[in-house]
Formats: structure tokens, C-alpha cells, sequence
């Protein structure tokens, strides 16, 4: 193959926006394109005037942009995406990277099997050498790291957020229009609706701090407090325990733990959350963790860095008030 | 209408878990196994939409050893009608080895729907629903946390970053399921009699090559933490103290 020194990104976008997780797989991608010499091909997709996004990735590093605007395109449509995805791969790259996302696990697994290649999911560290890539993936809900090795070519990864920090490093970012493989709207799968859910708007998996409310809140109205604090850092986004999303509190996309999302922010916040096993297997790698518990045995305090032993609803508005003047200050 | 679930046997996740010695594999002394989380759900949602059409039937698939028998066998005391083991003695981690013997068994059998669990607990991979989706040519949804399957169309909804999405699409479909569409039920005394004489296939797991093998385990650092630093709205000077001096994070 002539140009397998070439590195692929898929560049994530949401409704028009686009995401962290882009950043993070161009700039992973470049890493990998300066060791091989080879030139990093970055790939947005979206409703028209998704192109408009070319110049960051430019700066993190791409020296092409591909770009595939089509209204067909406006809904995340694995269908149409993996296709074009995959014939795009075959004409050769050494490597792609993918953001494990909602949206990138789905493409990534279906544009490699439409490759006919295994490929590494959720990683949080990768060294690429030869026909060899070497990766760690979290397994176990967490608690096991593990570390495969990956014999295929292309070397596929789809990257953990936060497992790359997104580098700028200047590129020309010339632009390729491509075409969809296929038709965009006549795919098998139809998105008939859309809903924005509620009130967070930075995603769990990319937030920098979380913070999190279980049954100790007492009643939904009491997530006020936690959004509030949420606002207060300004990176925040607000997570849950299955306690709370069950009752209807909050969506289930909120949830954190095993069976819900596994997050590691650099700050988690529990509050009123007892710290069940299964809650732990979503947060436990977090770099800081806080807890406000009313109940000294709690278990979440044996996990936690600071805990104050108090009425979450008594000292969350304290605490409100106290990080804005910090952020402030 | 006949529907296929993928089951994968997993280790309880509620301990601590062991590294075993030569470092590949986890300690399996004292664990005790059952169908990964969402692989329950899987053929919960399978069993009720039989029941509540009064027709059809749920075959529940594993790639694995032996054992899987055991993991299949509740599956079948839950309610499913038959199952297959594709036996394979030795663990595999090449998620699309584990697609490619699903689809060699999966092709053939005519079933509408095939569901997967939206992960599985251990490998946490998120991969072989959609693969076998790929592989058998056919439409599919990940991850949904609401289903509606009726005259031949699968309405479902399914969670992105920051936004849920309704899909449909025709039958026959693969689906990955998430949590909140139903929790598998446990098996009655009857369903457990039941069970013991319902049909277990057994094949040789057509897998191919495996290109994705693990090399070694490593536990993460322990947490230290545990530490009370007040209590009450009086110890929130300290942790903002805390959160910029030490933890450098305000
Ligand atoms: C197979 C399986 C999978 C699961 N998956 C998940 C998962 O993914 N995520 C998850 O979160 N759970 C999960 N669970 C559920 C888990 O076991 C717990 O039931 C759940 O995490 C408890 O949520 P909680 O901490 O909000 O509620 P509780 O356990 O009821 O705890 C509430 C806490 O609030 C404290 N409290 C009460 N009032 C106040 C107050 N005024 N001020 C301060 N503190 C107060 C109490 O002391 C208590 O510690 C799962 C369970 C199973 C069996
Ligand atoms: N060994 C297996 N046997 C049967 N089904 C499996 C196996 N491994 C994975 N699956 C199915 O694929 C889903 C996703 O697994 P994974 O891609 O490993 O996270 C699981 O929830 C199962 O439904």
C-alpha cells in the first residue's frame, strides 16, 4: 500500500458542534503521523456547513481535511457513515483513531467489520510499532487494566476521553469534499425524532468535573442544588445513581456505574449517594473524589479523598456559594 | 417471530478482583459466574415480546466452554425455548472472532430480531453487536433503552452525547440493549424443571483468526482516600482549601 504512513481521525460532531473527542483523535492521529512520516487525514461529517469546523482540526494537526456534507447527515447515520468510512480506509492507512463514544463505538465497530479487522476498543493508552499496535483498556467494570496486543492493518482505536489531551500542532489542513458511498437518506435505520435531554450540556464523558446526586437528595426538585453547583464550576456536568434514574428523576443517560456510564473525571462530587458497589465501578478512577453524606459509615467515604459528614441539602448551597467566589477570586 | 440473544458468561462483578499467576488472566478461584447485566435484559425483552405475541420462540447463543451450559440453562429457566453452545475451550478477547462464529450460526435460522447485550461487563468493548450486525448485512440499533416491535417495524430509542434519538427500521434487525427497557426476571421452580429438558445444541465456534490477544493484567492503584474532613456547611472552607491547594482543581 502506498500511503499506509497515513493516519486517519474520524472527527466526532453533534448537531453541528463539533466535539472534545475530535481534538482527541487528531491529535493522537498526529502522533502517530509524525513517528511514521506519514500525513494525518481527518474526516468531519454533518448537515452543510459542517466544513466550517476544518480549521481546528488544522490546527491540531490535520494536513487534510475530509470533508462529507449532506442534509442526510444532519442525525448521526452510522449506516451511511461506516460505509463511507470504510472505503475511505482501503485505499489505505496505517492506523484510524475513533472517539469511544456513544455515536464512535457504534461507527467504529461497523467500519471495521466492514474491513474484516478486529480493532481496540475504549483505550487509554496506545504505542503503534510496525504491524503491532500495544493498548490498555480498562475491563472488569474498571477494577482489571489490560493490555492486548492488536495484529491488523489498518491498527484500529477508538480512544477513552481524556485518554489523549488535545495538542495544537499547525498544519495546512487542505480540503477534500468527499460523497457518501451511499445514499444518506435511504438508509435502514430512519431517525425519526430528536430530543435535546435536559439540562447538562457538557457530556459526561468529557466533563473535567461531575457532579453527582443519589436518593439523599430526597426528591427531584433537590437536583436544583446540584445543578447549581454544577454551574458554579462552569465544567461541570451532572451525573446519577440508578437509585435516582430508576425513580424517574433523572434520565438514564445520567446514570454512572455498571450499568450505566464509567466516567474519570479529574473531580467527582457524590452527594447523598451511599457508594454501592456497582456506583463505584462507574467513578472509582477519578482523581478527586468528594462525598457529603449524612451517614459517617457510608461506604462512598472508604473511596473518598474529602468527605464531609453533613445534610447534602444544607451544604450543597454553601458549597455553591464557596466555588463561585473561588472562580471568582 | 423467532429471536436469537447472545449471552456471554461473566464473572460476578462485585469483588475484588485477582490476578492469576502468569498475569493473563483474573484469579477465577471463589468467583461465581452468570449471563453479563445487559445480556439478561437482552433475553428478558426477548421472553416478553413471545409472551406477549403468544408465539414464537428465543434462542439464546454462547461462544465459550462448558460452562456457558450452566449460563445458557437459566436463560432457558427464564424462558427461552432452545439453546446453542458454540464451544470454544480457551478465553477469547478478538471481539470480532466471537462476531464472525455468531454470524456463521446466526445466518441461518430465519430470525427477525437478534439482540446483544449493549456490552459485556468484563471485556467492556461495546463491539460485537454492531460487527455481527455487519456481518450479517442487516439494520441495527445500539445501546436503546426503549423498544416497540409491531407489524414488522422496530421503533426504538437509543441515547447519544446530549441528545436521545427515536429510530425505526424493518425487520429482521439486530439490537443491542441497554438498561431500562426490562430486568431479567428470576427463574420460578417450575421454569428451573422446565428448563432441564429443553434443547442444547452443541458446535465447534467458527472464530477464524484472532489478531487481538492479551498480553498481560494489571490491577489499577488502590485508592487511599477515606478521609472525613468535617461535617456539616462548617467544613466547606476546608475543602475548598483543599480543592486548590491540594487537589489544585479550583
Ligand atoms: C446489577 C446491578 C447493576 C447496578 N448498576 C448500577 C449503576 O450502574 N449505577 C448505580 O448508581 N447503581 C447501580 N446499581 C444499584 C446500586 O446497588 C445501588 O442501589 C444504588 O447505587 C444506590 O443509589 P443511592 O446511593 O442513590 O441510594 P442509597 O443507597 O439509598 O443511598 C442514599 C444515601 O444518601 C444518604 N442520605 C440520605 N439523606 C441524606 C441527606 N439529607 N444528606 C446527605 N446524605 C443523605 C444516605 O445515608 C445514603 O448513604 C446496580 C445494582 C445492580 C443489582
Ligand atoms: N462469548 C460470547 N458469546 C455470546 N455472546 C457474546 C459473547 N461475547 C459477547 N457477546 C455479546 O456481545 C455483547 C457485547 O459484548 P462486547 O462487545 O464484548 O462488549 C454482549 O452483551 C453479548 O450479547
Amino acid at each position: 500500500m502506498s500511503n499506509s504512513n497515513n493516519t486517519f481521525a474520524f472527527a466526532e460532531s453533534c448537531l453541528g458542534n463539533i466535539r472534545r473527542a475530535s481534538l482527541e483523535a487528531v491529535t493522537a492521529a498526529r502522533q502517530v503521523a509524525d513517528q511514521t512520516g506519514g500525513q494525518v487525514h481527518a474526516m468531519i461529517a454533518g448537515a452543510p456547513g459542517i466544513g466550517q469546523h476544518a480549521a481546528k482540526l488544522a490546527a491540531h494537526g490535520a494536513d487534510v481535511v475530509i470533508v462529507l456534507e449532506h442534509a442526510g447527515f444532519t442525525h448521526y447515520n452510522p449506516e451511511a457513515l461506516a460505509a463511507t468510512i470504510a472505503a475511505r480506509i482501503t485505499s489505505g492507512y496505517g492506523a484510524a483513531f475513533f472517539a469511544a463514544s456513544a455515536q464512535g463505538h457504534d461507527l467504529v465497530a461497523r467500519s471495521a467489520a466492514k474491513l474484516g479487522v478486529p480493532y481496540a476498543s475504549d483505550v487509554t493508552e496506545f504505542s503503534i510499532a510496525g504491524d503491532t499496535a500495544t493498548v490498555k483498556h480498562p475491563g472488569y467494570t474498571n477494577k482489571v487494566i489490560q493490555t492486548f496486543s492488536l495484529k491488523a492493518t489498518p491498527a484500529i482505536i477508538s480512544l477513552r476521553a481524556g485518554a489523549v489531551l488535545p495538542k495544537e500542532s499547525a498544519k495546512a489542513g487542505t480540503i477534500e469534499t468527499i460523497t457518501s458511498v451511499i445514499d444518506p437518506s435511504s438508509v435502514r435505520v430512519k431517525v425519526t425524532a430528536t430530543e435535546v435531554s435536559g439540562g447538562a450540556k457538557l457530556d459526561l464523558g468529557e466533563a473535567p468535573v461531575i457532579i453527582s446526586g443519589g436518593r439523599g437528595l430526597k426528591e427531584a426538585a433537590n437536583f436544583k442544588l446540584v445543578e447549581d453547583l454544577a454551574a458554579a464550576f462552569g465544567n461541570a456536568a451532572v451525573g446519577a445513581t440508578r437509585a435516582v434514574t430508576d425513580d424517574g428523576w433523572r434520565p438514564h443517560s445520567d446514570q454512572i456505574g455498571q450499568t450505566g456510564r464509567l466516567v474519570s473525571p479529574d473531580l467527582y462530587v457524590a452527594c447523598g449517594i451511599s457508594g454501592a458497589i456497582q456506583h463505584l465501578a462507574g467513578m472509582r478512577t477519578a482523581k478527586t473524589i468528594v462525598a457529603i453524606n449524612k451517614d459517617r459509615e457510608a461506604p462512598i467515604f472508604k473511596v473518598a479523598d474529602y468527605g464531609i459528614v453533613g445534610d447534602v441539602l444544607q451544604v450543597l448551597p454553601v458549597l455553591t456559594d464557596a466555588v463561585k467566589k473561588a472562580k471568582s477570586g | 417471530m423467532k429471536i436469537a440473544v447472545c449471552i456471554k458468561r461473566v464473572p460476578d462483578q462485585d469483588v475484588r478482583f485477582k490476578i492469576a499467576a502468569g498475569g493473563k488472566a483474573v484469579d477465577e478461584a471463589g468467583l461465581k459466574f452468570d449471563m453479563s447485566d445487559f445480556d439478561g435484559y437482552a433475553a428478558e425483552v426477548a421472553i416478553q415480546l413471545t409472551e406477549k405475541a403468544g408465539a414464537g420462540e428465543v434462542t439464546v447463543v454462547s461462544v465459550g466452554p462448558d460452562a456457558v451450559q450452566e449460563t445458557l440453562r437459566k436463560a432457558l429457566s427464564m424462558g427461552a425455548h432452545r439453546a446453542v453452545q458454540l464451544k470454544h475451550d480457551t478465553p477469547v478477547h478478538d471481539g470480532y472472532a466471537i462476531a464472525s462464529a455468531l454470524a456463521a450460526e446466526l445466518k441461518e435460522g430465519a430470525y427477525d430480531l437478534i439482540l446483544t447485550g449493549r456490552m459485556a461487563v468484563d471485556t467492556q468493548n461495546r463491539s460485537v453487536g454492531a460487527q455481527l450486525a455487519e456481518l450479517l448485512d442487516r439494520p441495527y440499533i445500539g445501546a436503546i433503552t426503549k423498544l416497540d416491535v409491531e407489524g414488522g417495524m422496530v421503533k426504538a430509542r437509543r441515547e447519544l452525547e446530549g441528545a436521545f434519538e427515536l429510530v425505526e427500521c424493518t425487520l429482521p434487525a439486530v439490537l443491542s440493549i441497554d438498561e431500562g427497557i426490562a430486568r431479567a426476571r428470576y427463574p420460578s421452580l417450575k421454569g428451573i424443571m422446565a428448563a432441564k429438558k429443553k434443547p442444547m445444541d452443541v458446535r465447534p465456534a467458527q472464530l477464524g483468526a484472532q489478531r487481538y490477544t492479551l498480553e498481560s493484567l494489571e490491577l489499577p492503584p488502590e485508592r487511599t482516600g477515606g478521609r472525613i474532613i468535617g461535617e456539616g456547611p462548617d467544613a466547606v472552607p476546608e475543602l475548598v482549601r483543599l480543592l486548590k491547594e491540594e487537589a489544585k482543581i479550583l
